[in-house]
């Protein structure tokens, strides 16, 4: 297996609606147990490659593997390694807390005991231990995106890809739960793919991937990116970067 | 915590069975929670049988056809053909409801599972059928009370595999109607452009015989109406008879319609592109 090293290894992958060009030969890899910043605007073609990579939809071309397995054609062992935090919310608010993580372990094939022994080591690490039986509709944002977080780690997952989980969150709820991701992704040795259009989220030792308009624009830790175009930070890099793209654009 | 990692598990028959059940686990425990779609998933019927039969008892004499071998009041005729509607208004529920948004979030949490995409979806179809035989065990305990019951006790227990059988066809359509047709994004069109013809043209109110002398290209649209074959099933089945053709009928129609489904929720044939991820 070639590509066995890499989290995460998504070669010249393009996808068009229609006419409409989404993702425009994307290629980029993620490193066991780094933390990746999937950057971009609204309408950049994140939430495209976050569906061709969670295996909602095959892209036009290109490959995406997960440790080695294709996507497309060994669903079963790349799925088995990927955790997901998804945009929208996916927690049944019908359910409680354990019965959300009952049924995504289920759908992981996970028993009963496995499932619990670790439900309760990941509650207790997103500081949610106390609510496990509360209906899921009694959570605040915060706390429901924390037990979806715990979720995407439920049955030990390699790498954990999340969109936006920061969206529509208040400033402490959005600290905590970075710092959570961090904090389990390090202790649980796992890659992750942080999709956002928020450059405070982004910390200099993180790989980052430029993402504007469907082409990726950049490639490399932040700090290279930001020394690369001259800028004062990853905000500056990023508007020069889209500002550049846009030039070009108008020139050509 | 631990930093080694277990290697991933192989999802063997043990772990598709484990997600078998807690697919059809969530469904139930979702259906008992939703009180209101549990009340009207009964009351539905129960309309038809209180004020519709009780109506029409005078006015449509049903003559001997089997599976009945004396005359039966027009409420016991119409029992198999309401425990048909029950399947086919909540098979064209819950197999809607998947693609729309309000479902996507858990859709998109299904589909993440490492297992095949055809198991999950025919266990998406499983747990449904599993919530539309309790709404149908629950309108023949009501049933009961109106002296409607079949003509031995066995009856409950054999009609059980035809219910089984009917409900993943009407399910199997649903989920094959939500990937073909944009149009009917709520569930108003689907009463009026399939739910209410499917029961009306079928022999769910009015034997087929009855039917053709009063219009023969109507019989023949019944004889073509799955619902037909669904309903029969269910009325021999209840009568721990077994009626062939319905049995190959349903049966066929089943495995053409999840067939059909699963391709089209193929990921390189795009339908959830399409619904938006």
């Amino acid at each position: 297996m070639r590509d066995a090293v890499n989290a995460l290894t998504v070669e010249h992958v393009s996808h068009a609606y229609g006419a409409r060009l989404a993702l425009d030969d994307v290629s980029f890899t993620v490193a066991p147990g780094s933390f990746s910043v999937l950057l971009g605007l609204n309408g950049a073609g994140k939430s495209t490659l976050f569906s061709v990579v969670t295996h909602l939809y095959a892209p036009k071309s290109g490959v995406v593997r997960i440790f080695g397995h294709d996507v497309a054609r060994e669903s079963g062992p790349a799925l088995s390694r990927l955790g997901v935090v998804f945009q929208s919310r996916t927690l049944d608010p019908d359910l409680s807390v354990e019965q959300n993580l009952a049924y995504h372990g289920a759908l992981q094939g996970m028993t009963g005991r496995e499932r619990r022994e670790r439900q309760k080591i990941l509650l207790e690490r997103v500081g949610l231990a106390d609510r496990v039986r509360d209906k899921a509709r009694h959570l605040s944002g915060g706390q429901a995106r924390r037990i979806e977080i715990a979720r995407a780690l439920l049955h030990r997952p390699k790498l954990i890809l999340l969109d936006e989980p920061t969206a529509g969150l208040d400033i402490k709820a959005r600290a905590d739960v970075l710092a959570i991701v961090r904090d389990l992704a390090r202790d649980e040795g796992v890659g992750v793919l942080w999709t956002t259009h928020l450059v405070d989220e982004i910390r200099d030792e993180d790989h980052v991937v430029v993402l504007h308009k469907g082409k990726k624009l950049a490639d490399a830790p932040c700090g290279e990116i930001v020394a690369s175009v001259g800028a004062a930070g990853i905000g500056a890099a990023f508007t020069k970067l889209t500002g550049a793209r846009e030039q070009e654009e108008v020139d050509a | 915590m631990s930093l080694a990692f277990d290697p991933p598990r192989r999802f063997g028959l043990a772990q598709l069975w484990i997600c078998l059940c807690g697919i059809v686990w969530r469904e139930s425990l979702r259906f008992l929670h939703q009180r209101e779609r549990f009340i009207s998933a009964l009351v539905r019927p129960l309309v038809w049988l209180f004020i519709f039969a009780a109506g029409f008892r005078q006015t449509l004499g049903v003559s001997i056809i089997p599976p009945y071998d004396t005359y039966v009041l027009y409420e016991v005729y119409i029992t198999p053909g309401l425990m048909a509607m029950i399947q086919l208004f909540n098979g064209m529920q819950s197999s809607l409801s998947m693609v729309y948004d309000r479902e996507m979030g858990s859709m998109r949490m299904l589909l993440v599972s490492p297992a095949p995409r055809w198991f999950l979806l025919t266990a998406k179809l499983i747990a449904g059928v599993a919530v539309s035989i309790l709404q149908v065990y629950a309108y023949l305990i009501i049933a009961h009370f109106w002296e409607i019951d079949p003509p031995s006790w066995w009856g409950y227990l054999t009609v059980l595999p035809a219910l089984m059988l009917s409900g993943l066809m009407m399910g199997a359509l649903g989920m094959l109607m939500s990937s073909l047709i944009k149009q009917l994004e709520n569930f108003a069109g689907v009463m009026n452009f399939v739910i209410f013809p499917m029961f009306f043209a079928s022999s769910a109110l009015y034997p087929l015989w009855r039917v053709q002398e009063g219009s023969p290209w109507l019989a023949l649209v019944c004889k073509l109406n799955p619902f037909t074959y669904a309903v029969e099933l269910i009325r021999f089945a209840f009568y721990q008879q077994i009626d062939p053709l319905s049995l190959g009928v349903v049966f066929g129609c089943t495995v053409v319609f999840l067939s059909a489904a699963i391709y089209a929720y193929d990921p390189a044939r795009g339908i959830l592109m399409r619904r938006g991820g």
